[in-house]
């Protein structure tokens, strides 16, 4: 038996409307990404994450917790956990993970903003008002919850004259893309994923890097690309990854696996058991410097 | 479905779905490639609860419940789909409409 699920989708709704994000994650770590990297706060194109990445470590420990709870009488008390959610984050209390993989979900926001500053974009970025965009939540459909969120991001955006966004993962794309046109009236703003930016740039050589970390294996010459099902099906990014990794020198084919999105990678991962090397795109689009 | 099972059909939760949304599985021709296609190969999904909406079955749409939240969304159905249907906006709409009927329920 699983965790009642209406009861999931009801904790993870009360938190995107109570805390501002389905996972809350104290915004000193969803930040850090951004420590070393002097971005100015703010400005008419920001970078904006949306926290996915960020809540990769995150999700995996609930994930985890989830099949440990589902078998168990523990099951049963998802609906007293709801309740209790809305006055102390759960979340907060039972996923905690460790440093190294707090760091390993920072590495990529953080290489796609010196991707992207190489090519000679300017950008700020909106530090702890880089809010999540409600993706699982409208994926679960809470589209209250999302509804009155998207207005809450919106006029953060507002306040700080954004225009352009640059995303950095599918699900935030087709969020600001596609769902906030529809839940807010004279939502202006333009959404470009980094990939589309950086192939309509051209990627910076050598591209920006900075020393790899000891278990971190060379780059591979030659990845299968695994589409993201939102880039591919709803967002038409489907060239642009692979020009990106021609220009990077890297052959798509066998036998790496390369992923776009915060939760594919953990999908994948997961089902690949360690079978297969699953990696973030922009991990090998910054080692192309190195070669 | 057995044979003594008895089936009663209405427009009632389609109507809901309407309501909630741009739900558009009567378009469904239910000739199973979204099943074929389906890389979780959950074979409830997406046109057999498609369906059962459709008719009005509210109690098997509850029943399918885990494998409506289940769907990972990817849209390799809908790309597939000869009929056009939105099946990824359909699921997500019977999700909130699973949703309001648990808050109706308390």
């Amino acid at each position: 038996m699983s965790l009642a699920v209406r009861d999931v989708a009801g904790i993870l709704a009360d938190n995107l409307r109570l805390r501002g994000s389905v996972l809350p994650v104290p915004a000193r770590r969803a930040t850090r990404w951004a420590r070393d990297l002097g971005l100015p706060r703010g400005g008419e194109t920001v970078l904006y994450t949306g926290m996915m990445y960020q809540l990769v470590p995150y999700i995996e420990r609930l994930v985890t917790l989830e099949q440990r709870l589902g078998g168990t009488p523990l099951a049963r008390l998802a609906g007293l956990a709801r309740r209790v959610n809305r006055v102390v984050s759960l979340v907060s209390l039972a996923a905690r993970p460790s440093r190294a993989e707090r760091a390993e979900a920072d590495r990529v926001p953080a290489t796609v903003a010196r991707l992207l500053r190489a090519a000679g974009v300017e950008f700020g970025s909106l530090y702890s008002d880089d809010l999540y965009a409600g993706a699982l939540a409208h994926d679960l459909g809470a589209d209250s919850a999302v509804a009155v969120h998207a207005r809450r991001v919106a006029a953060i955006f507002a306040r700080y004259g954004v225009r352009e966004v640059i995303t950095i993962d599918p699900h935030t794309t087709y969020m600001l893309r596609t769902v906030y046109p529809r839940l807010v009236p004279g939502f202006d703003v333009r959404v470009r994923s980094y990939l589309e930016v950086l192939a309509e740039r051209g990627l910076p050589h050598p591209a920006p890097t900075e020393p790899a970390p000891p278990e971190s294996a060379p780059q591979a010459s030659r990845v299968v690309i695994h589409d993201s099902c939102l880039y591919a099906r709803a967002g038409n990014v489907i060239q642009a990854p692979r020009d990106l990794l021609a220009a990077a020198g890297v052959t798509v084919g066998e036998p790496d696996c390369v992923t776009m999105c915060p939760i594919c990678l953990v999908n994948l991962r997961k089902a690949a058991d360690g079978s297969l090397r699953v990696r973030d795109i922009s991990e090998y689009l910054d080692e192309s410097a190195a070669r | 479905m057995t044979a003594s099972e008895r089936l009663v059909v209405g427009p009632d939760l389609a109507a809901e779905l309407h309501e909630l949304g741009d739900f558009d599985a009567e378009a469904c021709m239910n000739c199973g490639v979204c099943t074929a296609t389906c890389p979780l190969g959950i074979d409830l999904l997406p046109r057999r609860v498609l369906r059962d909406a459709v008719l009005g079955l509210d109690d098997r749409v509850r029943a399918a419940e885990e494998a409506v939240f289940s769907c990972l969304l990817c849209r390799a159905c809908e790309a597939a789909c000869p009929a056009g249907v939105h099946i990824s906006e359909d699921v997500r709409l019977l999700r909130r409409w699973l949703l309001k009927e648990r808050r109706r329920a308390r």
